[in-house]
């Protein structure tokens, strides 16, 4: 479509230019103003869609529209943009101009801050060493998880509300509080696990155990912080389970832990899925726990995003960050919501 | 009525004093909190045998079969196997195979991989495993489905892939909680058969629980009827038919008209009962064990009773007069509803050896119902 086509309806888009200088890379488009006409058949559909009993729909989609969706494009805008000393520290992206003879739309969009992230060694290394403590912690999780989600679902039905109910106890604190407790814990001087240990005769006061500030005070931190997330799904996958599902495993001559493992672990792998991901997914993100528990040295990506929104003030820098660190998680969820579409379709 | 044993050389190991029971359980109660599901039981089951349980709903019998299985422990008596005292045997070391009564099929595994859960267990070579599963897939008319889950199969489907896991492994002894209960006439007949033959072939020992009484009576070597937790009866099935020694058995299995009355005359070789009931003196000639003016109960099968518009020559003893109530015409029977002057109603079943139209009795009409001194039971309780 080239520019200057007044017939045309529909907005045009054209890539102007772009320059490939250096980091700054800008990809320019400019988008003709068309008459607002087009838009109407999309508005007929979503009303008819959503008319009646439809409304009952687009109350949640409403909200993932308003609460997920619009931020994410907000976030995406901002990470095309450039910084600038102003409220909100970034360039704006979109521009009318009006030259005398024609009225048109220019997009700028900035491809520099993505540039700077994927040849920077540092974040490609904080996003790879997100991603491990991510996998160590969900498979600590996984491990830890399931024999105590097991034990509950396998726990006498009375006792069961009460046993999940000690597990969801902990959100009803501040979840900062919680990290904090950790650290009074695990403290070298004066903690009250070397206190106790030293109160037993098990180190000695010189030498007490030096676990904070190490990644092994991280990975208590996010293990203890993300447990339920593992535990919960796993528990409701394996409390479902047909226990005669392991008579007749039995009944054919299978030791009960050989039974486990080709009955009661493959029927549980919605479950633990279902719990990887949730683990997963926002331990990657994690800034606070390795933040608190480890401090500087302790490259994550999220405590980089902080940084570059935070101290430098460079909100297109991190909202480049947090969009690509959607994109690389968007292929787990993705996999997970058609692990769940399966599952539904087989019915279970 | 029972169809095999007719090709077969007489099979009652049970009434011969030097055979030894295969299965024995010896005052066995299993009770659920308070709650008594099988009470003080004592049963012989022989080798080779076919043995239906038969009962109402809740009378214990998947209860019985899964303590045979091992998956519950009797909470007093005890289980013998082949001489073996079962009580401390885990489920995986019996000789046994279950088919559950809600299939319990593995739902990851492919109707195949179920079937040869057992054969794997044992470490069957996959060559063996392969050939064996497929004979399964034939026997219960799946071989197109092998590759299937359970949740892609009918009911009656899943009831089949359930029946070949259990039967693949051959067991000594093989349980099968209602296991032809989801399939058509057809199917079930063939697979009752199938079962019959599987069971001469192999050997196996069978208990069977059943709700259809017509499969037990064509399958079973003996029968036992169960109620309440415990057995009321345990015979053959002509026995439990023609002779059962209850009310309850009589009218648990088939059809019965029962008259209850008064011993009046015991003899070593015949009783005489009069019933206020019936409104005749009934004569049965077999003794009993009640005493003179004990009250009984006379149960006469429908088919056994005549339908006639004109009174006997001897109607002192079995002859009822009542008004035809209402006719049901089956094709191969008709059924009389009759009712006696004593408000009673008594059904009569009579082969229709002639076309229908040439039978002159009808609606209201006055009939006499007759019956052979061998035909009724007299029952004490
Ligand atoms: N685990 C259990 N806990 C408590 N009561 C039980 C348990 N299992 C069985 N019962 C009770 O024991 C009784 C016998 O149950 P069972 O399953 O043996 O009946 P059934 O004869 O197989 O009946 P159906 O023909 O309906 O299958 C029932 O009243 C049942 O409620
Ligand atoms: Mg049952």
């Amino acid at each position: 479509m080239s520019a200057g086509d007044d017939t045309d309806d529909r907005p045009s888009a054209a890539l102007i230019s772009h320059d490939a200088g250096g980091f700054a890379e800008w990809l320019h488009f400019r988008l003709h103003r068309g008459r607002l006409a087009w838009a109407a058949p999309y508005i007929l559909w979503v009303a008819t869609r959503f008319s009646g009993r439809g409304m009952v729909i687009a109350i949640p989609y409403g909200f993932l529209l308003a609460f997920f969706l619009i931020p994410f494009l907000i976030v995406l805008k901002i990470s095309f943009a450039e910084t600038a000393l102003a409220i909100p520290p970034y360039t704006d992206l979109i521009e009318m101009v009006d030259d005398g003879f024609e009225y048109f739309v220019n997009i700028k969009l900035n491809l520099g801050n993505y540039w700077i992230i994927l040849s920077e060694d540092t974040y490609v290394r904080a996003y790879l060493n997100s991603a491990k403590i991510a996998a160590i912690s969900t498979l600590l999780c996984l491990i830890i998880g399931f024999p105590m989600a097991y034990a509950m679902a396998r726990a006498d039905e009375s006792i069961r509300p009460t046993l999940l109910m000690l597990v969801i106890l902990p959100f009803w604190t501040s979840f900062l509080i919680r990290v904090y407790a950790w650290i009074v814990i695990l403290k070298t001087e004066g903690g009250l696990l070397n206190t106790f240990l030293i109160a037993i005769g098990v180190i000695s006061p010189d030498d007490p155990l030096r676990i904070l500030s190490t990644e092994w005070a991280m990975y208590i931190g996010i293990v203890y912080s993300y447990l339920p997330f593992m535990i919960l799904p796993l528990y409701a996958n394996l409390e479902r389970m047909d226990m005669s599902l392991l008579e007749a495993a039995a009944d054919l001559g299978c030791r009960p832990i050989k039974a486990f493992w080709v009955v009661t672990v493959p029927l549980a792998i919605p479950g633990i899925i279902a719990g990887c991901f949730l683990v997963f997914i926002p331990a990657v993100g994690e800034y606070v726990i390795p933040e608190l528990m480890v401090g500087d040295n302790v490259r994550v990506i999220g405590r980089k995003l902080f940084t570059d929104f935070a101290s430098e003030r460079n909100w297109p820098l991190a909202a480049a960050v947090s969009v690509i660190l959607l994109a690389i998680l968007i292929i787990p969820i993705v996999l997970f919501q058609r692990q769940q579409a399966r599952l539904q379709e087989a019915g279970q | 009525m029972n169809t095999a044993s007719a090709a077969r050389v007489p099979f009652e190991p049970w009434n011969d004093p030097k055979a030894k029971p295969y299965i024995r359980i010896v005052n066995v109660t299993k009770t659920f909190g308070d709650f008594v599901a099988v009470d003080n039981m004592n049963l012989d089951i022989y080798q080779r045998e076919f043995f239906s349980l038969l009962g109402p709903s809740g009378c214990g019998k998947t209860t019985l079969l899964r303590m045979l299985a091992g998956f519950e422990r009797p909470t007093s008596g005890r289980i013998e196997l082949d001489g073996v005292d079962m009580s401390t045997v885990p489920p995986y070391e019996r000789p046994v195979n279950m088919m559950f009564q809600s299939y319990a099929l593995f739902p990851h595994m492919t109707v195949e991989d179920n079937i040869a859960f057992g054969l794997r267990q044992d470490g069957v070579p996959k060559e063996e495993r392969k050939r064996r599963v497929e004979e399964m897939l034939t026997l219960v008319q799946l071989t197109k489905f092998g590759k299937r889950k359970p949740h892609q199969l009918s009911g009656g489907q899943r009831q089949r892939v359930a029946l070949a896991r259990s039967l693949v492994k051959k067991p000594k002894m093989l349980l099968l909680d209602e296991p032809l209960g989801a399939l058509d006439k057809k199917l079930r007949e063939q697979t009752q058969f199938e079962l019959m033959n599987i069971q001469e072939q192999v050997g196996i020992t069978f208990v069977i629980v059943t709700h259809d009484q017509e499969e037990a009576m064509t399958v079973s070597s003996r029968i036992a009827v169960m109620n309440h937790g415990r057995i009321a009866q345990v015979a053959t099935p002509t026995e439990i038919y023609e002779y059962p020694n209850s009310r309850y058995v009589a009218e648990f299995i088939g059809d019965v008209n029962m008259f209850e009355g008064r011993l009046a005359d015991v003899a070593p070789d015949h009783v005489i009962i009069t019933s206020a009931d019936a409104g005749t003196n009934i004569y049965v000639d077999r003794g009993t064990s009640a005493a003179a003016g004990a009250t009984v109960w006379v149960a006469v099968r429908p088919e056994k009773i005549d339908v006639g518009l004109i009174a006997p020559d001897d109607p002192a003893y079995n002859c009822i007069k009542g008004t035809v109530w209402d006719i049901g015409y089956l094709g191969n029977l008709t059924i009389y509803h009759v009712k006696l002057e004593s408000g009673l109603k008594v059904t009569a079943a009579v082969a229709n050896r002639t076309r229908l139209r040439d039978r002159p009795i009808t609606w209201n009409d006055e009939v006499f119902l007759t019956w052979a001194p061998d035909s009724a039971v007299v029952l004490v309780s």
